[in-house]
């Protein structure tokens, strides 16, 4: 089906380009995901991070052709094995809805049609797909529900949705999300309703999945820590933008948006010295309709100076361990932003998570890199590393010294929420 | 009933070592010298009853006592009770059985009547910081109802003027501008609702204050700065704590104690880091271990098996052994009862974990 | 699953009584009306109200009175009318209430077909002027008042242009009993059924759409999307059967109170002696034992309705099955 062949073996499964969704709103198209580009590899997991209205599951949604709230405009592009995904007519979007690309949701309670039992409903999903009967349908929910680690699959098929777990009801929903062997897996908050010690098995199971399943994942959360654990590459997501990706050890060990840092230290510590005070990140992120026209987090930033406030929002960068000494990337998001030249390289299958890979001359054994969409990489004041283990990378300069000084976080006594 | 009744675990607060410099400042520290418990429950049960003759036991003996100026996290997942534990310390909830003692007085089964000017000094602070605010009304006619039915601390009714020095006052406590006052909860994000909420909650200066999930339904970076609030409210007002929670990376940064429940019980309790990082309890210490760190390449360990069982149909002896590891014979008929490891530390287990 | 059934029988049969004992003090122990009186009808001699109140022991305390009532409408079936010159009342009924079904039960296959047929399509169609164009429609027919429908259809049909070929086979007014001559029977309903459904195929298609679009949001109706289903697989499958459980609990009661009588204007307009007339009748001619009957029939088909309901429901929706 792929009308192109695709270039190289490790050909990434997903690309997506200048992804915007627009909604019309007081006369006006609002963006809610602007310019998203990310790439996604064979059996890679990819996080999307990010707060309520950061676009996350907008991002998911439009991926799957699922948007169709009147005026809705969605550009860019997204290349599944090559097929356009964006603009792809709906009768099409459904023969991969399923079968190539298929939806894990965050509340399996509501996922689940209710009136129906669950090895109904997975059935249902196969034999839209194949030529199956009834009965060999019913066969393979049974396997793939045992091989989700379901305790008497056969029965458990034959049972409501609420008369499940949170925990059960998750793993029929993967099951139903596999059961046609999809090259890609979309995981929206998979584990937000679940609890902590059911979490952990969810988790695990999606883990597996690659192995097992040779599944590609793209995991939708809001946890950091779900994202440290679970994914290979990262991708913030700050009022629809891109803020920060890289893979996930480099963008946690060493942030290079102020938003990445400052989201990570407002975690609670669960390990080592409490601290008296959090330090949080004062107000909240802006309404879509309120977005300031530079850096969408400029408000809240604590690096804030003059170039932040201006249209139009920074570039990607690169930044991290591995970014290069400093240098002014082109002005525009549209434009590759280039690894620099001397990118060490990095280990094995973390390779197609940055926007490097979209430069198609680029050879496919591209390093991975990390971007940060933030001005202070490129005047050559990136952020301190977070983990003091961390050797700082080759040419970054001592940041604390040389970053405007940092504002002293302080929440409560910061009102700046554009609501008010 | 069959369960032997646990002792009372009591222990003076110690201020905790990075806390001590808020908690001597504050006017709760001479307080918790004094060793009275603010709040305590003796065995307090909490049984609904289902069609079918099925009861759930959502609570099912509980005694804890609370301190004056301390902070008990109480920790638990879906099913453990914790919520309708918070409730019962209120008397939000009637309790089937126990008893229930604020600042001394025994408030099992006191009426309305009777409660009405306790209610002063308890209050509660819940998830939900947009279904408990009336859409409808001003925040400053919410923020003032509780002012103008409860009489002033002389024991009169409160005066306009008053009741606006208050109102601001209040604002300035959860740090929102006065113009709030004018406006409706939708006008605000979710963590100025929950500030409006805490206000709320302050208005007629309790002495305790329940909260009910107050920071999980807000985004990270909004929920740290509500902990912080919960912290700097606590240092300047000399406030008490009962903090409900799920997420145990919250509870660790607010509380000094941590009881952690488990269907319907407590089965561990005491400091919070003694019980965070070293855990007695296999529950205590899977929970714990199955929490994501924000760190990549953290230890991991092989996650809990199975669910929670339904609190209808409860396992009989230890109410986790049918998940817990190091399950023996002896578990799956005798229930432990609550006892301490070591210094105001308590474990409901028959083989508590030790340090190795 | 049994023992959920018995337990709503059960229950019926207690409101039952419950609404008998209501029923029977509104007529029989509001203070300052003697119910004498009334049982005999206007202008009655004393001997008729003497024999009255003999025979329903109206001397007698009010727990004996209720047990007479009730043994005279249920078990000797010998309730008569003073006011219609001594007609059983019972039989009466009976006689009535074959019309009424037939009335209610043809009406309510056209508008459940036509309603759900309106409804799901405009769903389908949302904001298209088919949508509109439905949903307009399904407004004027809830705006249009049934007896002046009935006349206008009665007019067209029985006088203006019954002698065109469209309409020369409309029967004159009145009822035909299935049981001696169907087509007869079809022929003689079928305009009424039209008429009493027009107004609820308003209701139910607009109430549907709107479940059905409300239902569209839901997060399993996204799953089902994503699942790579057809368009209609979506919304008959998932969407509009677990709209029914709103559509059924509707029906049901609509059902019951057109049966319990509610039909009387159709009934009227169209000539049909159904229980919605005999009850007309019954309250202006001030008939006591008639309207006691009435009501007593007409609250046994909405409890019993209610329960069937409930019953149903237990089938739809497996959620209220294991809640029982």
């Amino acid at each position: 089906m792929p009308a192109e062949a695709p270039p190289a073996p490790a050909a990434p499964l997903l690309v997506v380009r200048d992804l915007c969704v627009r909604v019309p709103s007081r006369g006006r198209m609002i963006p809610l995901v602007d310019r998203v580009s990310f790439t996604l590899g064979e059996q890679d997991i990819l996080g999307l991070v990010g707060e309520s209205g950061s676009g996350k599951s907008v991002t998911a949604m439009a991926l799957m052709g699922l948007i169709d709230s009147p005026g809705v405009q969605i550009t860019g592009s997204a290349l599944f094995r090559g097929q356009e995904l964006v603009g792809l007519p709906q009768k099409q979007l459904r023969r991969l809805r399923g079968r190539e690309i298929a939806m894990i949701f965050q509340d399996p309670m509501t996922a689940f049609t209710p009136v129906y039992t669950i090895g109904w409903q997975i059935d249902e999903q196969i034999r839209a797909h194949e030529r199956l009967s009834r009965k060999q349908a019913r066969n393979r929910t049974v396997d793939l529900l045992a091989a989700m680690g379901v305790p008497d699959p056969a029965q458990t098929a034959n049972r409501y949705p609420h008369q499940l777990s949170g925990g059960l009801r998750q793993r029929a929903m993967i099951a139903m999300a596999l059961s046609c062997n999809p090259a890609l897996l979309i995981a929206d908050e998979p584990t937000t309703a679940l609890d902590v010690t059911v979490q952990a098995q969810i988790l695990e199971l999606i883990r597996s999945l690659r192995s097992t399943y040779g599944s590609s994942v793209l995991l939708i959360t809001h946890d950091m820590g779900v994202v440290a654990e679970t994914c290979d590459t990262t991708l913030v997501l700050y009022s629809g933008r891109v803020a920060e990706t890289g893979p996930t050890d480099a963008l946690f060990a060493h942030p290079g948006h102020p938003y990445t840092a400052a989201l990570l230290a407002s975690i609670p510590p669960l390990e080592g010295p409490r601290p008296e005070r959090l330090p949080a990140i004062a107000g909240a992120p802006p309404a879509p309709l309120e977005r300031p026209e530079g850096c969408a987090f400029a408000p809240r930033c604590s690096y804030v100076h003059a170039p932040c406030l201006h249209a139009p929002p920074p570039p990607l960068v690169p930044t991290g361990r591995y970014a290069s000494a400093p240098r002014r990337a082109e002005a525009d998001t549209q434009a590759v932003p280039l690894p620099a030249p001397d990118n060490t390289p990095r280990p094995g299958n973390l390779s197609h998570g940055s926007p490097a890979v979209q430069a198609r001359s680029e050879p496919a054994s591209l390093r991975a890199a990390q971007f940060a969409a933030c001005v202070l990489p490129a005047e050559g004041t990136p952020l301190p590393p977070r983990l003091k283990d961390t050797a700082p990378g080759p040419g970054t300069p001592d940041a604390i010294g040389h970053a405007p000084p940092p504002r002293p976080p302080s929440p409560s006594s910061t009102i700046g929420e554009p609501h008010l | 009933m069959t369960r032997p009744s646990a002792p009372v675990p009591k222990t003076a607060t110690e201020p905790q070592s990075s806390a001590s410099a808020s908690a001597s400042a504050s006017a709760s520290a001479s307080a918790s010298a004094s060793a009275t418990p603010l709040l305590e429950v003796r065995d307090i049960r909490k049984t609904y009853h289902l069609p079918r003759g099925q009861t759930l036991k959502a609570v099912d003996g509980v005694s804890l006592s609370v301190m004056p100026g301390e902070v008990l996290g109480l920790v638990g997942e879906s099913g453990s009770g914790k919520s309708t534990l918070g409730r019962c310390l209120l008397r939000l909830t009637d309790v089937s059985s126990g008893q229930i003692v604020f600042e001394g007085q025994d408030i099992t089964h006191l009426g309305e009547r009777a409660m009405r000017p306790l209610r002063q000094r308890m209050q509660m602070v819940f998830q939900d910081s947009y279904a408990s605010l009336n859409p409808r009304r001003r925040i400053g006619d919410l923020l003032a109802e509780p002012l103008r039915v409860h009489p002033g601390p002389d024991g009169r009714k409160r005066s306009h003027a008053a009741i606006t020095a208050r109102l601001h006052e209040l604002m300035e406590l959860v740090s929102l501008p006065l113009s709030a006052l004018e406006r409706y909860a939708h006008e605000f994000s979710g963590g100025q609702r929950q500030r409006i909420n805490i206000a709320r909650a302050l208005a007629l200066s309790p002495r305790l204050i329940v909260a009910d999930e107050p920071v999980s339904a807000l985004d990270v970076s909004v929920q740290a700065q509500i902990v912080n609030l919960f912290t700097d409210l606590q240092t300047r007002l000399g406030l008490t704590y009962v903090f409900v929670a799920h997420d145990l990376a919250v509870v660790r940064q607010i509380s000094t104690r941590v009881a952690v429940m488990y269907l319907g019980v407590v089965v561990e309790l005491g400091e919070t880091d003694a019980v965070l990082h070293h855990p007695a309890h296999p529950y205590t210490a899977a929970l714990t271990a199955a929490v994501p760190r924000p760190e990549v390449g953290a230890p991991r360990a092989a996650p809990l098996g199975g669910d929670i069982p339904s609190p209808i149909a409860r396992p009989a002896g230890c109410r986790f052994h049918t998940r817990c590891p190091a399950a023996q014979e002896r578990c799956k008929v005798e229930d432990p009862a609550l006892r301490p490891v070591s210094q105001g530390h308590f474990v409901a287990c028959h083989f508590p974990l030790t340090d190795d | 699953m049994m023992m959920a059934l018995l337990r709503r029988l059960g229950q019926t049969a207690f409101v039952l009584f419950g609404i008998s004992v209501l029923v029977f003090l509104v007529f029989f122990a509001t203070p300052g009306a003697d119910p004498t009186a009334r049982i005999a009808g206007r202008n009655a001699s004393p001997q008729t109200l003497e024999k009255v109140r003999a025979e329903y022991g109206l001397d007698r305390p009010l727990p004996v009175q209720y047990a007479t009532m009730m043994k005279k409408l249920f078990i000797t079936q010998d309730l008569a009318s003073y006011a219609d010159r001594g007609e059983l009342v019972v039989p009466e009924i009976a006689r009535a209430a074959p019309v009424t079904v037939s009335l209610v039960c043809g009406a309510a296959v056209i508008w459940v077909a036509l309603s759900i047929a309106m409804g799901t399509i405009a769903a389908a169609m949302k904001g298209t002027w088919v949508d509109r164009g439905l949903m307009i429609l399904g407004l004027i027919g809830i705006s249009m008042p049934v007896f002046w429908l009935g006349q206008v259809a009665n007019l067209i049909t029985q006088s203006r242009y019954h002698d065109t070929w469209l309409f020369s086979w409309v029967p004159g007014l009145g009822y035909v009993p299935l049981t001696e001559n169907p087509w007869g029977w079809f022929k003689a309903l079928v305009i009424p059924w039209c008429v009493l459904a027009v107004m609820f195929i308003g209701i139910y298609s607009r109430v549907l759409r709107a479940d059905l679009v409300a239902l569209s949001g839901e997060d399993f109706m996204r799953t089902a999307r994503a699942k790579g289903l057809s368009p209609s697989r979506i919304l008959l499958r998932h969407g509009l059967r677990t709209s029914l459980i709103t559509f059924v609990s509707l029906f049901g009661l609509d059902f019951a109170q057109l049966v319990g009588g509610g039909a009387l204007l159709t009934e009227v307009v169209f000539g049909l002696p159904g229980v919605g007339r005999l009850t007309y009748q019954a309250l202006t001619n001030l008939d006591l034992p008639l309207i006691m009957a009435t009501v007593m029939y007409s609250a046994v088909f909405v409890v019993l309705a209610n329960a069937v309901v409930d019953i149903l429901y237990l089938f739809l929706d497996p959620r209220v099955r294991d809640a029982r």
